[in-house]
């Protein structure tokens, strides 16, 4: 690289920066204008769900305050957590073009797993959990061997698995249909009650304006370096200090009730693991590639299958996970845990949150926005004493709306030359 | 550039030879008895009819279908193609037809799609620079490297699929119709693109069904008919040449057409002479 620096330094352009027929826009006023016309073309990003959060919670808490308050949003992060977990995974299935819809009965099938081995069998709970993580990743697993092999598509296999999962749930349950965890014990507390220490959340929130502000600075300078433009360091100081101030603020506001669950903590943990590895890895790299040109990736000397494998095993995976939790959560494994709306919501919150169903195109924050904007509707009709079927309604035109914006920001994309 | 550990290749060194290839599908011989040299820093054009037995025949070169029977040999050492990947571990790079490129991903991201650096912790900085260099060396006209692909016209898809061939540091570039889609000043770009690449010391193929591009870069013309060598010829070879090579006999109809255009204009001349009225 230092030869390149070389060759390019008696020249004054930058690499990127040598050809005049492009507009390079600096500075704050350039930034804006650059995020209005990328917004114009159909690149929303994270656009629309946070308009439509910044709606629902107006309209939510004009109705009924007690919707904003400190105690109601720390218990809408923990119902968040669990169907969170298993929207992370659909976010890779979507990733590369697939589906899952059987996540919910994985869930389900998880919960019951783990209640049948630790509580009627006597598994240490550790052991109970792992087995029934490896047998979502074993259920995904079987996923992709029909859709590699066989060319079964993930849309009938996975319709196929809801029901014989849900059949192994039944099964595994027995005549009893429902099996309550002990109150008091570990897993139990994690989902209800562990709360971390004011000085643990305070410091985790000051950790991604530090990392981003580390990490940016050094791209800076490898940057001007290797003779390439870099955004300037001040833009980068006032973004972190923006983001730490808005954290700090929302665990000060969340910290006046009972605090952040250890569950969520959890469950952000593995959003930015799994931002990590689908952006900064070639893994990741490989999965966008298979969801928006699958011959091109493969020609390119991508093992397809395998990433097609990875994604199946790793949503079913989470799925089962997500329905362990969910069990910490209600403290019991029933026929119901997974049925009703888990599928549904788990695929809303990845599409509300701006994962694209037609592949290629997602982020792991998605499943964190989406399943936000999910459970904030649950939570305030369910405080407006709604039925649920007016719930069912509601959460289903909503998902709706976000696909009709999915599928016209593509059209925008297309015309725009962005797709 | 990284030289891979044999070394560049000097100029004019017998880069490909093949010998006396054939290629069955089932009953069908696509391909017969197949000679085919590439030197260094020539540019070789594959020209014939539909059904002639091109594709196949690049196919073959880029590990995607194996031959029948013949022999295959590279920088001197005979060599067999099993897949894709060991003809680019040798140093033979395709551009095929379609491009293969991810509209979603952007020019970075293709061009080193497969072979990312740092797979763990992707290190973007040198991809990028990377990139630019190779895109600097075809004197590509890419505005930006971090746009997606989607927003690029045909002659620049053309340049980032080339310049991700040349990102491995082949010895022999296949590019199948490499200006069946472009227009005409995109393919003189393109044109200008494989001028470069040879002068680079790279031996070309280029398939083409275009007569006048063909010429235009063209060392030697190689012409396949029915799956078998029809002739070899240099670009300044007439255009009716060229043409009964490819389609066979004299007796065809792109021939009977130009004999009667020629007589009905010997015709004219005679009437001119004798100082007739033209019929």
């Amino acid at each position: 690289m230092s030869r390149e620096a070389e060759q390019a330094a008696p020249v004054p352009p930058q690499l990127d920066r040598a050809d005049v027929r492009v507009k390079h826009e600096a500075g704050v006023g350039g930034a804006i204008r650059r995020f209005f016309d990328r917004v114009r073309s159909g690149d929303l990003g994270s656009l629309p769900v946070i308009v439509g959060l910044v709606i629902i919670w107006t309209v939510f808490a004009s109705i009924n305050p007690i919707f904003l308050s400190s105690s109601n949003l720390v218990n809408l992060l923990f119902d968040c957590s669990t169907v969170g977990v298993i929207a992370l995974g659909i976010v890779c299935v979507l990733m590369v073009g697939e589906i899952d819809l059987s996540v919910g009965s994985i869930s389900g099938f998880a919960s019951a797993m783990v209640g049948t081995l630790w509580v009627n069998q006597g598994w240490p709970v550790a052991l109970a959990i792992l087995a029934a993580v490896a047998v979502g990743g074993f259920i995904g697993a079987l996923y992709a061997l029909l859709f590699n092999r066989l060319g079964m598509p993930s849309f009938v296999s996975t319709l196929a698995g809801l029901l014989a999962v849900l059949g192994l749930q039944l099964y595994i349950l027995g005549s009893t249909g429902s099996i309550n965890l002990p109150y008091g014990s570990n897993l139990v507390n994690f989902g209800q009650l562990l709360m971390m220490p004011k000085f643990v959340s305070f410091g985790l929130a000051a950790v991604p304006g530090i990392v981003m502000l580390v990490t940016g600075l050094r791209t800076v300078a490898r940057r001007r370096a290797a003779n390439l433009s870099a955004p300037s360091a001040g833009g980068l100081i006032t973004r972190a200090v923006v983001i730490t101030v808005i954290l700090e603020l929302i665990v000060f506001y969340l910290n006046q009730a009972r605090g952040i669950p250890w569950m969520f903590g959890l469950f952000v943990g593995l959003v930015i693991s799994m931002h990590y590895a689908l952006t900064r890895t070639k893994w990741g790299r490989s999965m966008s590639a298979v969801g928006g040109n699958r011959e091109a990736a493969r020609r390119a000397g991508i093992n397809v299958r395998l990433i097609y494998s990875s994604a199946f095993v790793l949503c079913s995976m989470l799925a089962a996970f997500g329905g362990v939790l969910s069990a910490a959560r209600l403290a019991s494994a029933s026929q119901q845990a997974g049925t009703g709306d888990v599928n549904l919501n788990a695929i809303a919150a990845a599409v509300i949150g701006g994962t694209s169903l037609f592949g290629g195109r997602g982020s792991a924050y998605s499943a964190l926005l989406g399943i936000i904007v999910i459970q904030s509707i649950a939570s305030g009709l369910t405080l407006l004493d709604l039925s649920s079927s007016l719930r069912y309604m509601i959460t289903g035109a909503v998902l709706a709306i976000a696909v009709i914006v999915d599928s016209l920001a593509r059209r925008s994309r297309v015309s725009h030359g962005r797709a | 550039m990284i030289d891979t550990p044999d070394g560049p290749v000097p100029t004019g060194e017998l880069v490909l030879s093949l010998r006396g290839v054939s290629k069955n599908f089932g009953a069908v011989s696509a391909l017969t008895d197949i000679d085919l040299d590439v030197h260094a820093g020539e540019v070789v054009a594959l020209v014939g009819d539909n059904g002639a037995g091109k594709s196949t025949l690049v196919k073959i070169l880029a590990g995607v279908h194996q031959p029948s029977s013949g022999t295959i040999s590279f920088r001197g050492k005979q060599v067999t193609l099993a897949d894709p990947s060991a003809a680019l571990t040798l140093g033979i790079a395709t551009v095929f037809q379609d491009l293969a490129l991810c509209e979603n991903l952007d020019i970075v991201a293709n061009i080193f799609l497969g072979r990312e650096l740092n797979p763990l912790r992707l290190d973007e900085v040198a991809m990028e620079v990377r990139a630019w260099t190779l895109l600097n060396e075809l004197s590509a006209r890419i505005p930006s490297v971090r746009e997606v692909v989607a927003s690029l016209s045909g002659g620049q898809r053309q340049t980032v699929a080339i310049a991700r061939s040349l990102l491995l540091e082949p010895k022999l570039i296949l590019l199948d119709e490499p200006t069946a889609a472009l227009g005409v000043a995109q393919t003189a770009e393109v044109l200008n693109l494989i001028e470069r690449v040879r002068d680079r010391g790279l031996g070309v193929v280029i398939i083409s069904h275009n007569m006048e591009d063909v010429r235009a870069v063209a060392d030697r013309i190689v012409v396949l008919r029915l799956g078998r060598n029809n002739g070899i010829f240099s670009p300044d070879a007439s255009n009716q040449e060229l043409v009964s090579a490819i389609t066979g006999a004299s007796n065809n109809s792109v021939s009977r057409r130009a004999e009667r255009r020629q007589a009905r204009q010997d015709q004219t001349a005679l009437h001119d002479q004798k100082g007739e009225p033209r019929p």
